[in-house]
């Protein structure tokens, strides 16, 4: 598993340089959410892969059989101002390209 | 007042002005309610410099979680004192935006943009947790962002999406250095992560994320070779602007390349990289100089000592002696106050002369004298002539480098310093002596020269009063190298328990 999201991250990071060097900038666009799913699945992966391990505190289960809830914290407010970034970056294109 | 209120008001005047200032349709108050709040969170500033200076550090622990879980705002000597030096600084860059932009900038929200701009450096600057530090880093480049794209023009155009592209790179390097330094040590805690890279097993994990991290950091600082995006966009700025971006962005890439070298990563008198970033700093000194030799207009010109002044306090990280990190925070003092009022004097040529281009102004001290003192003393301040500030940043820096021996980083800092003195000396020779080339339309604002006065004033008494703000630099350089203060503060009694 951890093989696979590292191949995938690798992938994700290869694409997105490739596509931030082209001309244009919906290339630069696309590089840039390339790189940033490639950096939020870094954080993802850096709380340790688990399988049906949910990350709820319910005073009950163990703690070593629950996920790391930090990182999916953290990556979801990356995810959010990803977002928030790549709808501005959108406005400038448009607006850019209106006038 | 509490330090844990000022630390409240410094961070959330700010915050609060940009909500009010959103919803208030007439320039006037707008302005108004912005000075009004920036103010307070100077004046709160001010006083977190007072309540830090013997060396103590105070803690915010948000929601009462205790420190390596919750949020933790922390204020100590280092922290206050680039707080308040921005706020002031922000403060008169706003006062002069706000007086002389026209209104296409006040129709795209000028006031509540450069308020959020506070509100992100004001949190970049007391956060205690790396993430949080990246959350920062996005708030106040989304507000630079927006504030850049106000400007018109396809060259702006140009230069905005450059300024976007590269900071966006630099966030994303400090988010995957963030993601990794977890997965290794399990914390994100500045205090935390000290504690457990002290006895941190790998250097190779350890290393690899320290150079993510001083690569992303770099880059917002402007260190060469990662620093030509500074001067394609920083010119196109109309000045007063230009001040806001010169005196705050790269210097919050440089104080994080200060916290984290010294507090985080910095043990026995050494920090991983440090050679690079020796190398990096002197490469970054003579390069930012060496352009500037090229410009003809004063924007270009100032932008490029931007780079410059960033080598000299990188160089100051590198040497990392207790009185080199001393000079480089005494030096970031400085020089925050003397590139933004350089610019903002830009901005009253520009009114005055219509022009800043070298070629097409002239005669100015004639025409008028008090503008040319208002150049002068920032001037010679950032060259380093006696008795202003840049004088005694200069001679700690190199101090500490003689102490070292380390006689090339002494020989760059004298001939660099030479080079500024010949920048400046060009655009004296330029713009203000001669006759006047044409015939000069415009008169200065006001305000933008109270604020400017206020700068100089402030570079003076730096100067003449070097003594106590060097030994508060000196404290803050001993809490970074030191910081059994700062961790006992987000660690230790004061932290609040789980429930």
């Amino acid at each position: 598993m951890e093989i696979l999201v590292a191949l995938t991250i690798g992938l994700l990071v290869a694409a997105g340089i490739h596509r931030l060097l082209g001309a244009g900038r919906i290339n630069l666009l696309v590089g840039l959410i390339l790189l940033s799913q490639a950096a939020n699945l870094t954080i993802f992966a850096s709380g340790g892969l688990r399988h049906d391990a949910p990350a709820l505190i319910d005073g009950t289960t163990e703690p070593a059989v629950m996920a790391d809830p930090l990182p999916q914290a953290l990556v979801l407010t990356a995810i959010v101002i990803g977002f928030g970034i790549l709808a501005f970056l959108l406005a400038l294109i448009l607006r850019s390209t209106s006038k | 007042m509490t330090p844990q209120l000022a630390i409240l008001t410094a961070l959330f005047a700010p915050l609060a002005g940009a909500l009010v200032t959103l919803a208030l349709p007439r320039r006037r108050a707008a302005f108004v309610v912005g000075a009004v709040a920036l103010a307070l969170s100077l004046a709160a500033a001010i006083g977190l410099v007072v309540a830090t200076a013997g060396g103590a550090v105070h803690a915010l622990h948000a929601g009462n979680w205790p420190a390596p879980f919750g949020i933790v705002l922390v204020a100590d000597g280092f922290s206050a004192l680039m707080l308040a030096v921005c706020q002031l600084v922000t403060l008169a860059a706003f006062v002069s935006a706000a007086w002389t932009l026209p209104a296409r900038f006040h129709r795209r929200h000028l006031v509540p943009l450069v308020q959020l701009l506070a509100f992100g450096t004001c949190g970049a600057f007391l956060t205690g947790d790396l993430f949080n530090l990246y959350v920062w880093f996005e708030v106040l480049l989304l507000s630079s962002f927006a504030l850049m794209s106000i400007l018109p023009g396809r060259e702006a155009r140009a230069g905005t999406w450059r300024y976007v592209v590269i900071n966006l790179v630099s966030s994303l390097l400090f988010l995957t250095a963030a993601g990794l330094i977890y997965g290794k040590t399990g914390s994100l805690n500045f205090a935390d992560l000290r504690l457990r890279l002290v006895d941190a097993d790998s250097a190779f994990l350890v290393e690899s994320s320290a150079a993510l991290l001083f690569g992303a950091f770099a880059i917002k600082a402007a260190l060469v070779p990662l620093a030509f995006w500074l001067p394609a966009s920083y010119p196109l700025l109309p000045p007063a602007l230009g001040a806001l971006f010169a005196g705050l962005l790269t210097k919050v890439g440089l104080y994080a390349l200060y916290r984290v070298g010294t507090m985080v990563f910095g043990f026995d008198g050494d920090f991983p990289h440090r050679g690079v970033l020796f190398a990096v700093a002197l490469l970054t000194m003579i390069a930012g100089v060496l352009g500037a030799i090229g410009q003809s207009g004063m924007r270009g010109i100032l932008s490029f000592h931007i780079i410059s002044q960033v080598g000299y306090m990188a160089l100051a990280l590198a040497l990392f002696s207790p009185l080199a990190i001393a000079a480089g925070i005494f030096y970031l003092v400085h020089h925050i106050v003397v590139k933004a009022n350089l610019f903002l004097v830009t901005g009253l040529v520009e009114e005055r002369a219509g022009s800043s281009e070298l070629n097409r102004v002239g005669g100015l001290l004639h025409a008028s004298p008090l503008l040319a003192l208002a150049f002068a003393v920032p001037a010679l301040s950032l060259a380093g002539l006696p008795p202003l500030s840049g004088f005694f940043a200069k001679f700690a820096l190199l101090r500490s480098s003689l102490d070292l021996g380390d006689t090339l980083a002494a020989t760059a800092i004298v001939v660099v310093g030479v080079l500024t003195l010949f920048s400046m000396l060009k655009i004296w020779r330029g713009a203000f002596w001669g006759e006047p080339r044409a015939a000069l339309p415009g008169r200065t604002p006001p305000a933008v020269g109270i604020s400017s006065a206020c700068l100089a004033a402030v570079t003076l008494a730096i100067g003449l009063a070097c003594g106590p703000v060097f030994g508060l630099a000196e404290s803050a350089a001993n809490s970074l190298l030191d910081p059994a203060a700062y961790l006992d503060a987000v660690l230790g009694s004061a932290n609040p328990v789980m429930p």
